[in-house]
């Protein structure tokens, strides 16, 4: 044994006992319950719901193909599934490009104000955040209906005569996602631009002639991290959305949080649901690969 | 840093956009806090100044405790999460590689990755078993679940002020300092500090916005706030929700003025 | 500051201890327990009683059935009861201890899905039927066309509750067929009747008190009580019993398997079957209870409602929705996630 080895494995004893406890916590109340779900795909469904403790690959299958309901054993391409998960992806898609193009303008605001003030716009940004979920996605609601704010405005304006039917579509859940993850976006940004020696932006426009350029060889590259962090925290809460479907979305255009709460409750197919949610964990796992992969190749471009 | 250039820093059409994004954020609150004072029932019509919904409210024993208890569970999930996302973070960056760093890492990150409901349901399937074997069905069964998933909001921002800190003030500091645990309290954890008060901000309201694995989890008259109001939702919510809420807000505002009132004063 | 942590210490150490004495945890349907009722229990007997909500059957099933959920009481609807019996998560109950058990009315006594009430004591009870904005839709308001095939006016102004049997079972007796059926030719029917329907729906929601009272909702399948209550706000609202076929609903309360809290449970279920207690539950929720007696101390808006006092005509058309067999389970539930999707 060299000393370096031996001085290497003291180190790692030490990180692994600084994890520790956030790996117990995790350990009892996210991966070690997941596992039962991974469980849970490969059973037969029950009567009335649950499961049978009996191997079944019919769960996975569900997903792409369905059976026949009056033709057992005919199977056909499950294009409902598909329609749901790609209503998913292009909301979610849609809200992370918007809260970032929305959230880099309003953090850069924030970080770039006076030291004294800065933190007074920080603090005012976190304060509707601070309203529960639920109100927002209400108020959002009164908002948007019929004789809601919007469009009581825009008949009195004279913009139109009668009122645009907003709730209850895939609009008004891309509408209520981005309200309500922004957040997500503004903070992790701001957070990189906070830690950015403002400095060296002069030493850029030194550099470079114009603000064009300036912004993509020097302020772009220190927001990237932030962005694409922003990214991960909007996306996959909006991919995973059962709560403001739910509301906005009126119960008929389903995104595939519901589609797997369906499968848990009137649906009664609990494993074509634990399948359903193992895809959609597929599905952020691409996701986070893509963008590890865009964080590397930043970097090394540098 | 406080001699920074704003000429510099400025860029066209940020200001307009970062206002009006301001603006629509705060529209639909102040509505809400308005018509919490409204004598009617709906938000379509204003009927005139009432304190009726918060009288309401105040003698409504359930949402009171609902309130209460999502205050409780957001309070201790935060501290739990945020403690140990913070060690952690320090257990995980400006390290090398070493055996299980990456096993780690996932963890860690899982809940971000894992949509809710599938959380949930898995969560309602275990936390059933354990407490058909225990018989406690108390709230750290909540408590529990809400720490997890907000450990990763913790841990990101926490983690991302790691690995920008520049390290020659810590070895400066280790020279000067006796003990790495010394360093380590006066330097490394007063620059942590706005990223560990981000990732408690990040942890406290994922929790108290969480509905659906609360949903799943709580037991019988283990609702909070949101659980409640989801509840409510075969009727519409009434306006003593508006008032709980905005008492809540101006809780929470005054809390926060403090406490950045605090930390300023301290720097 | 002080003041809140300690509020905050005191609710936490409360919320700890799970079990408290004098308490009963009623896991009932959203909007459905009058607060007032709650009360009187509580200053009469001392037992403060928690309210849980949930928003079907099937999410009421599912919460059960996993255990560890700490409810005494539940308040399924009745094709559900012979479920939760045959899986063991219902305790027959003592008639000893309710002595009110008399009360029941004779038609709610012996009933298909709990013969002589050993299992479950009423709550309330109800039509499935249409509630629609006659200032909207001037047309005939009792067919289950409303939802099924929708008159130009109400096209995109039409909810339909998400309540599987519901739905499946108006849509079935609309296209002639039995509740329950496992004909494949009537299901076939069935799907795609609603099929075709669903993209002239507005909402697939709940809350309709509100939402068709505001007129958010111009028409709906819904339930008498709530489309009760919406037209006491909005006159213009008005609730109709398809000619096709309607459904009946009972919603009964049962004592789990896993209750702590019997004692308190049979001195709750003993109290609701007093008729002024039940009709305090009616003019409430605005559904009609199955108490002898009770009509002496309902709301007088309540004795001609046309929601709740079934107009001579249509009395014959309505049914309550049998526990179906697994096989036609299966294909509801086949038909329902089609249509969900």
């Amino acid at each position: 044994m060299t000393q370096s080895t031996e001085q290497a494995g003291s180190i790692a004893r030490k990180n692994w006992l600084l994890s520790a406890p956030a790996l117990v916590v995790l350990t009892l109340a996210a991966a070690g319950p997941l596992m039962i779900m991974v469980v849970y795909s490969f059973l037969t469904p029950g009567e009335y719901g649950n499961v049978t403790w009996q191997f079944s690959l019919n769960g996975w299958r569900g997903i792409l193909l369905t059976e026949d309901i009056f033709e057992p054993g005919t199977y056909a391409l499950a294009d409902a599934h598909l329609t749901i998960l790609l209503r998913s992806l292009k909301l979610s898609l849609m809200t992370t490009l918007i809260t970032a193009l929305v959230g880099f303008p309003t953090a850069w605001f924030i970080a770039t104000k006076p030291v004294k003030t800065r933190i007074l716009w920080l603090f005012l940004i976190t304060i509707p955040f601070w309203t529960n979920l639920l109100i927002r996605t209400f108020a959002i609601n009164e908002v948007i209906r019929n004789d809601g704010i919007l469009n009581s405005l825009l008949i009195w304006a004279g913009a139109i005569s009668a009122p645009i039917q907003i709730l209850y579509t895939d609009t008004a859940v891309f509408i209520g996602m981005t309200y309500v993850y922004l957040p997500f976006m503004v903070l992790p940004i701001f957070a990189a631009i906070d830690r950015f020696d403002m400095r060296l932006l002069e030493a850029g426009y030194d550099l470079y002639a114009s603000r064009g350029q300036v912004l993509r060889r020097v302020i772009l590259p220190i927001v990237k991290p932030g962005i694409i962090a922003g990214s991960i925290l909007v996306f996959i809460p909006s991919i995973g959305a059962y709560v403001i479907p739910r509301i906005l979305g009126g119960g008929k255009n389903l995104m595939v949080g519901n589609l797997i709460d369906l499968q848990f409750g009137q649906g009664r197919n609990w494993p074509l649901g634990a399948a359903l949610g193992m895809t959609l964990l597929i599905i952020v796992m691409i996701a986070l690969v893509f963008y590890t992969r865009l964080t590397n190749r930043g970097a090394a471009r540098g | 840093m406080a001699d920074r250039s704003f000429s510099a820093s400025r860029l066209p059409g940020f200001s307009t956009i970062a206002t009006i994004v301001f603006v629509v954020l705060y529209a639909p609150i102040v509505t809400l806090v308005i018509y919490s004072f409204n004598e009617g029932k709906t938000v379509s019509a204003w009927e005139g100044f009432s304190l009726r919904w918060y009288q309401q409210a105040w003698s409504n024993d359930i949402v009171q405790e609902a309130a209460l208890r999502s205050l409780t569970i957001a309070t201790c999930a935060m501290l739990i999460a945020t403690t140990v996302a913070t060690m952690a973070a320090l257990g995980t960056t400006r390290t090398g590689p070493f055996r299980g760093k990456s096993l780690i890492s996932a963890m860690i990150n899982q809940p971000l990755m894992v949509p809710d409901i599938v959380t949930a349901i898995s969560l309602l399937i275990f936390v059933a078993a354990i407490k058909v074997a225990t018989g406690y069905q108390g709230l750290l069964y909540l408590i529990l679940a809400h720490s997890a998933f907000c450990i990763p909001f913790a841990y990101l921002p926490i983690k991302a002020r790691l690995e920008s800190m520049d390290l020659s003030l810590e070895n400066a500091a280790a020279d000067l300092y006796a003990s790495p645990w010394q360093a380590f309290r006066r330097v490394t954890l007063p620059l942590l500090a706005p990223a560990i008060m981000a990732g408690g901000m990040l942890a406290f309201v994922i929790s108290l916005d969480d509905v659906v694995i609360t949903t799943f989890v709580k037991s019988g008259g283990q609702d909070t706030l949101p659980t409640y109001m989801l509840g409510q939702l075969r009727r519409g919510t009434e306006p003593d929700v508006n008032a709980i809420s905005t008492v809540l807000l101006a809780l929470t505002v005054v809390l926060l003025s403090l406490f950045f009132l605090l930390t300023r004063k301290r720097n | 500051m002080k003041k809140l942590l300690l509020a905050t210490a005191i609710g936490f150490m409360g919320s700890l201890a799970a079990h408290a004495e004098g308490e009963l945890q009623l896991y009932n349907w959203g909007d459905y327990t009058s607060p007032e009722l709650l009360a009187k229990f509580e200053a009469e007997t001392g037992i403060k009683v928690t309210v849980t909500d949930y928003s079907s059957n099937d999410e009421a099933l599912a919460k059960i059935e996993a255990g560890g959920h700490g409810f005494d009481l539940v308040v399924p609807s009745n094709s559900f009861i012979p479920i939760f019996a045959e899986k063991g998560l219902i305790q027959p109950l003592d008639l000893s201890k309710l002595p009110n058990h008399a009360n029941i009315e004779p038609r709610w006594m012996d009933v298909v899905w709990d013969a002589g009430r050993k299992n479950s004591v009423p709550w309330l009870w109800g039509s499935t039927g249409v509630g629609v904005n006659t200032a909207v839709y001037k047309g005939d308001i009792n067919t289950s066309s409303i939802f099924l095939d929708p008159p130009a006016e109400l096209v995109g102004k039409v909810n339909v509750t998400p309540e599987m049997m519901d739905a499946i079972g108006m849509a079935t007796l609309y296209v002639g067929g039995e509740v329950c059926t496992e004909d494949t030719e009537v299901l076939k029917k069935v799907r795609d009747l609603l099929t075709a329907a669903k993209p002239k729906w507005m909402s697939m929601d709940y809350g309709m008190e509100d939402k068709m009272a505001t007129n958010d909702v111009s028409a709906s399948m819904y339930w008498n009580g709530a489309i009760m209550r919406a037209r006491l706000v909005n006159p213009d609202v008005k609730f109709g019993y398809p000619k096709e076929g309607y459904l009946l609903f009972m919603d009964s309360v049962t004592l789990l398997s896993e209750a702590k809290n019997v004692e308190e449970a049979y001195k709750f279920m003993d109290f609701i079957m007093l008729p002024e207690n039940a009709a305090m539950l009616s003019a409430f929720a605005r559904y009609g209870n199955g108490i002898t007696g009770s009509e002496a101390f309902m709301p007088d808006d309540m004795k001609t409602a046309p929601e709740v006092a079934i107009p001579e005509e249509f009395l014959a058309l309505g049914q309550f929705i049998p526990t179906c067999s697994p096989k036609a389970a299966e294909y509801n539930t086949a038909i329902w996630t089609e249509l969900m999707k």
